[in-house]
């Protein structure tokens, strides 16, 4: 059925973004606006999931045109739900950006340049077209690649140089993995796809395709090719770096769950049973790389990772309680995430550096941070009962359901490491003698304390509020499993 | 220093500017149904304006076109989306377009299509981001 809101969380952006270009010096106007703009998508997409678990999967083809030949959005549970956890996780992050992001970034269009990316973000989380899914990577990528470079710095400018680099060569992949799998089936659209590919069946050249897919997204995503990531992500100023580790992974994420769970779903011993390797390598070195650091912002760029391949461990099981576990633990790990984000770009502002050892005693003088910091941290290692638990307990179940003990065991190990490591950074940074004044800290915690706070009581309610979104999480996991209810909602009753 | 001579090249660029410009507009016009659009009659539109660049300079061709290309490339999405939610304010699905067959004045019995509208945004969108993209390549501070 046809249902005009899944546009707006792609054009609401846009639309503020644009006015925002030609309203340029407003630069009060940029902050409402774009507050405005997040906040509606939010509200849209709650409507959404309303409609969404009473009806059934919402489609809408653009123009009127009828799939596979027009551009179908399609709006399932899992979607949607990702589209409001990137409105609120925006929402938190752009009011960190007002008073910490500094005019002469917010005057070169740092608002504008955001909204182009959440629009980018939500096209592919909504799309059900895999050339459109392509057209919004690039969306989003070209937006961030501005946001990676805004400022100019030494570092920005060096990291910026690899980070465009590495993901033109992945896109150029994306397209041709794109050009193969049409020439094989004849068709974009992704609930089409998933039937072609049933019947033709997948053989070796559809698996190699299949791989082809995995590996760019493996790119985007940072599972085990993610040797760019801890230099890209650390290059940015913090509100910037929050909203790229809370959201540009998880959509790489999003896309290897969307295609392996319906077009590539035959072969789960080939084609997820190498997601799973990959899940347990990338927690392996992640792991190692968030031990070994001694400075915040490593720590928590291979902190991103360890969560990927967390993610990817309870996909790659394939089983109802894995994929609720992942379903759970992306949206866990998209808020954590961001805070986590925040909460170090906030230390590395007071203090002036990163370098866990040049710092002690930051409790004294700012002991709601120190303590929010600690609750962030047990979330991340998923201590019940904050949000990181129920997810955890599902993908362990899964992947030991699924008989993948192993990787099960590393996940588990995984979060002792992640743990640890948040530990360190705690006791470091928190703990000891305080070896500063109010008057040599570098910067005020004035504006930043709202957005964190507002995260950490995020972290909160979901984790103790897990059971009333169960009925939600079970919808996704059933749209994820039974790829024949997305097929029918898209064909809409025409025979193909 | 004795400037240059180059009559001959701004005579040549001021017909050839012409002769581009009523090609975009064709081009643009008749995308409709033929090869041309929004997208190849805004670029053809650009390399007239940087013909003009090259022959008098960008002091010069900035100062009789006063406009931010910026603006216009923004402006140009705007329209383009809005014509996509008049669609959605009717009760149709995003981007649904309509025509109708109209009676004009010179020109006859003329088919017109909301279609256009969102090719003008197009147009605009190219041309606005084109020229900024071009200005700011050959501004080397």
């Amino acid at each position: 059925m046809m249902n005009n809101l899944i546009i707006l969380p792609i054009i609401i952006p846009i639309i503020a973004g644009m006015l925002m270009v030609i309203g340029r010096n407003m630069l009060i106007f940029h902050r409402l606006l774009s507050l405005v703009a997040n906040i509606s998508v939010g509200l849209v997409s709650v409507l959404l999931i309303e409609q969404i678990r009473v009806d059934e999967i919402q489609v809408l083809n653009l123009g009127g045109w009828q799939a596979p030949f027009g551009i179908t959005l399609v709006a399932d549970m899992f979607a949607v739900m990702l589209v409001l956890v990137t409105a609120i996780v925006t929402s938190c992050c752009l009011c960190y950006a007002f008073s910490s992001i500094g005019i002469e970034r917010e005057r070169h269009y740092f608002y504008p340049l955001v909204l182009f990316m959440i629009a980018g973000v939500n096209g592919a989380f909504l799309t059900g077209d895999i050339f459109n899914l392509f057209v919004c990577f690039e969306v989003m990528l070209v937006a961030s690649y501005v946001l990676i470079s805004l400022g100019g710095t030494r570092i920005q400018l060096r990291e910026s140089i690899k980070y465009i680099l590495i993901n033109m060569i992945s896109s150029f992949f994306f397209l041709a993995a794109i050009a193969f799998l049409y020439g094989m089936t004849g068709t974009l659209n992704m609930a089409h796809l998933s039937i072609l590919v049933a019947e033709i069946g997948e053989g070796g050249l559809m698996t190699a395709v299949a791989f082809l897919f995995l590996i760019v997204f493996s790119l985007k995503a940072g599972l085990l090719l993610f040797y760019w990531l801890p230099g890209s992500y650390s290059a940015p100023p913090p509100a910037i770096a929050a909203i790229f580790a809370a959201l540009l992974t998880k959509v790489g994420v999003y896309a290897i769950i969307r295609v392996f769970s319906l077009i590539f779903y035959h072969e789960p011993s080939v084609t997820h049973q190498f997601i799973g390797i990959l899940a347990a390598i990338t927690m392996v070195l992640g792991a190692m790389g968030a031990i070994a650091y001694g400075d915040i912002k490593r720590i928590l760029t291979y902190n991103v990772l360890i969560g990927i391949g967390f993610i990817l461990a309870g996909f790659a099981s394939f089983s109802p309680a894995g994929m609720s576990g992942t379903v759970y633990y992306l949206i866990h790990d998209m808020i954590t995430k961001a805070l986590l984000f925040l909460l170090g770009g906030t230390i590395i502002y007071l203090t002036g550096t990163g370098k866990l050892k040049e710092m002690s005693g930051l409790i004294r003088l700012h002991p709601q941070l120190g303590w929010m910091f600690f609750i962030a941290a047990l979330s991340l290692a998923g201590l019940p009962p904050l949000s990181g638990f129920i997810g955890k307990i599902f993908i362990t179940r899964g992947t030991f359901h699924a008989g993948y003990f192993w990787l099960g065991g590393i996940g588990l190990l995984s979060s002792l490491m992640v743990l640890y490591s948040m530990l360190k950074i705690f006791m470091n940074v928190f703990w000891g003698y305080t070896n500063f004044t109010e008057e040599t800290e570098k910067g005020t915690t004035k504006g930043l304390l709202l957005p964190i706070g507002m995260l950490t009581a995020l972290t909160f309610t979901l984790g103790l509020g897990a059971e009333g979104i169960h009925e939600y999480v079970d919808m996704a996991v059933m749209g994820l499993m039974d790829p024949s209810l997305y097929i029918d909602a898209v064909r809409g009753g025409n025979p193909w | 220093m004795k400037e240059p001579n180059d009559v001959i090249l701004k005579t040549a660029a001021k017909i050839a500017a012409i002769i581009i410009l009523t090609f975009s507009i064709h081009l643009f016009l008749s995308g409709h149904h033929n090869p041309g659009g929004g997208f190849i009659g805004g670029l053809a539109f650009v390399a007239a304006v940087v013909l003009l660049y090259l022959v008098h300079g960008i002091e010069k061709v900035q100062r009789n076109i006063p406009v931010n290309f910026k603006k216009i490339a923004g402006l140009g999405v705007l329209i383009s989306v809005f014509t996509g939610v008049k669609g959605m304010m009717d009760g149709h699905p995003f981007l649904n377009q309509t025509f109708g067959i109209v009676d004009l004045p010179i020109l006859g019995k003329t088919e017109t299509a909301t279609a256009v509208l969102f090719d003008v945004g197009v147009a605009l969108a190219v041309i606005g981001a084109s020229l900024t993209i071009i200005l700011s390549i050959s501004d080397d501070r």
